[in-house]
């Protein structure tokens, strides 16, 4: 029979011809690796009336040290979805990239995009392939959502490490905060909220997990540092401006600051 | 024993270089040319799946005429090129000279040692920041690689949709022209099509934009028939 070519996937291409520049190793890893990487931490994503919000913090950390204050963990995969990382930050990372231009790849090659659910089913497998490293400790576990032009909603989609898909309805957070994210999502989240509102909640939500969780990062004034947060509608994914989210951030605290209570 | 004739070398790239040319004048015509909005690539092409101009990279973008299933498999190539580089160095390490120059090998490589050479002329073309940066390479069924300063016409009979092209801009500047006028320009110099919103289906345009409206990195841009159309109904 015919060998047919690599097809439109960047990630087969690599497998085929150039595996030293996938992410990750087969190698063996002491006990502790884990401990001795950065980790990222907590990330939420909620649908809206549009479409749906991501939002994570800034930090990364190792052990009990903040590795990283300024890191960012949601990125825009294509126009229409983007996805949010936690656990090993650099595979994570490197995974992320990898995403990144297996969607555009796809796009080039085939000269359409591939859907919403194609995608989530592509980084499963990715996240899949990941597995032996993340039996040492070297999990990464994505949030990813986006915008489906087939059905003009926004979609949520969380994975485990053996490669699980599922999609999630309303809200959902993932990382070391994520607990205290979702019982906040639980109080936050509403049915049919505006973009403004929904972003407002994602950082709201972030701030109370960075309240209970040290491995999350709260707003930072002193730095001026916010959370990377995207909305992604049927205009696309869109970055939401620092200054919007220094002036929610303010809002959240003087709110607080001025009920004077524990919570 | 089966005996062996002698071919002289000349005799043997001459006719594969007219095995190779006959079958690119068959085809129809690609035009690409660097104005003030960006790069601006037209082909004459009926079929809405088949594309004949692709996106390769960012700012890289590819153009071709002769056989499909030949340049299909050369953009295939280029985008995984590209895509590879980018991933592993960083997306500003992917140039166009840089694709040109692997493709110009491997064509020239085809020439000389496959049993057939492609049927296939190609363009690479990449934007800069202005009109005078952007560089435009074409590459023969044969290897050779050359950088046409403004435009490049490839397929068809090509000198005399050059002089045609060549009259449209005599007293006229180019690089100072907006994508529209270039549009037109084209429609009018490639035979088979008018310029007449009717033939819009009749063209494949693509661009790369020198300012993306979503602030986007990719700067190549397909336009649609009715924004074709829209174009060409214009000009009246």
């Amino acid at each position: 029979m015919t060998e047919l070519g690599p097809g439109p996937s960047f990630l087969e291409h690599l497998n085929r011809d150039r595996p030293d520049l996938l992410p990750g190793t087969r190698a063996v890893l002491p006990a502790d690796a884990g401990a001795q990487v950065p980790h990222g931490t907590t990330i939420v994503a909620l649908s809206y009336a549009d479409g749906i919000v991501m939002a994570g913090d800034r930090r990364a950390t190792m052990g009990n040290v903040i590795a990283s204050r300024r890191i960012e963990k949601v990125f825009e995969t294509d126009s229409y979805s983007v996805i949010g990382i936690a656990g090993a930050a650099g595979l994570a990372i490197d995974i992320a990239k990898l995403f990144t231009v297996e969607l555009e790849h796809y796009e080039k090659i085939e000269g359409t995009r591939l859907s919403l659910d194609g995608k989530a089913n592509r980084l499963a497998s990715m996240i899949r392939s990941n597995m032996p490293m993340a039996l040492q400790g070297m999990s990464v576990v994505p949030l990813f959502a986006g915008f489906d032009t087939f059905s003009g909603t926004g979609r949520i989609f969380s994975f485990d490490i053996t490669g699980g898909l599922y999609e999630e309805v309303e809200h959902h957070s993932i990382g070391s905060g994520s607990p205290y994210a979702r019982g906040a999502l639980k109080k936050l989240w509403q049915p049919g909220l505006g973009a403004t509102a929904a972003v407002h909640v994602a950082v709201e939500a972030l701030y109370d997990a960075a309240d209970d969780d040290s491995a999350t990062g709260g707003p930072d004034t002193v730095r001026g540092l916010w959370p990377v947060v995207y909305t992604v509608d049927a205009t696309g994914a869109h970055r939401v401006e620092d200054a919007i989210l220094a002036d929610m951030a303010a809002d959240i605290i003087a709110t607080r600051t001025a009920s004077g209570r524990e919570s | 024993m089966s005996a062996q004739y002698y071919v002289s070398p000349e005799q043997l790239m001459k006719d594969r270089a007219d095995f190779a040319r006959k079958g690119i004048a068959r085809g129809r015509a690609v035009i690409t040319a660097s104005c003030i909005d960006g790069i601006a690539l037209i082909a004459e092409n009926p079929s809405g799946s088949l594309h004949k101009i692709g996106e390769i990279y960012d700012r890289i973008a590819f153009a071709a005429v002769g056989k499909y299933n030949e340049f299909e498999s050369l953009r295939q190539a280029g985008v995984r090129y590209a895509d590879t580089r980018g991933y592993s160095y960083s997306r500003h390490d992917v140039t166009g000279r840089g694709l040109a120059s692997v493709y110009a090998q491997s064509l020239g490589a085809v020439f000389t040692a496959e049993a057939k050479p492609f049927e296939v002329e190609l363009a690479v073309l990449e934007l800069g920041a202005t009109p005078a940066d952007d560089t435009l390479f074409s590459l023969n069924f044969d290897g050779s690689i050359a950088e046409q300063p403004g435009h490049i016409i490839m397929g068809g009979d090509t000198p005399a949709l050059r002089e045609a092209w060549n009259a449209y801009w005599t007293g006229k500047d180019l690089a100072a022209a907006g994508i529209d006028e270039v549009i037109r320009a084209a429609a009018l110099v490639l035979p088979g099509v008018g310029e007449d919103p009717g033939d819009a289906h009749l063209l494949e345009v693509a661009m790369l934009e020198r300012t993306t409206s979503t602030g986007s990195h990719r700067h190549f841009r397909r336009l649609d028939t009715p924004t074709i159309a829209r174009i060409l109904g214009a000009g009246k």
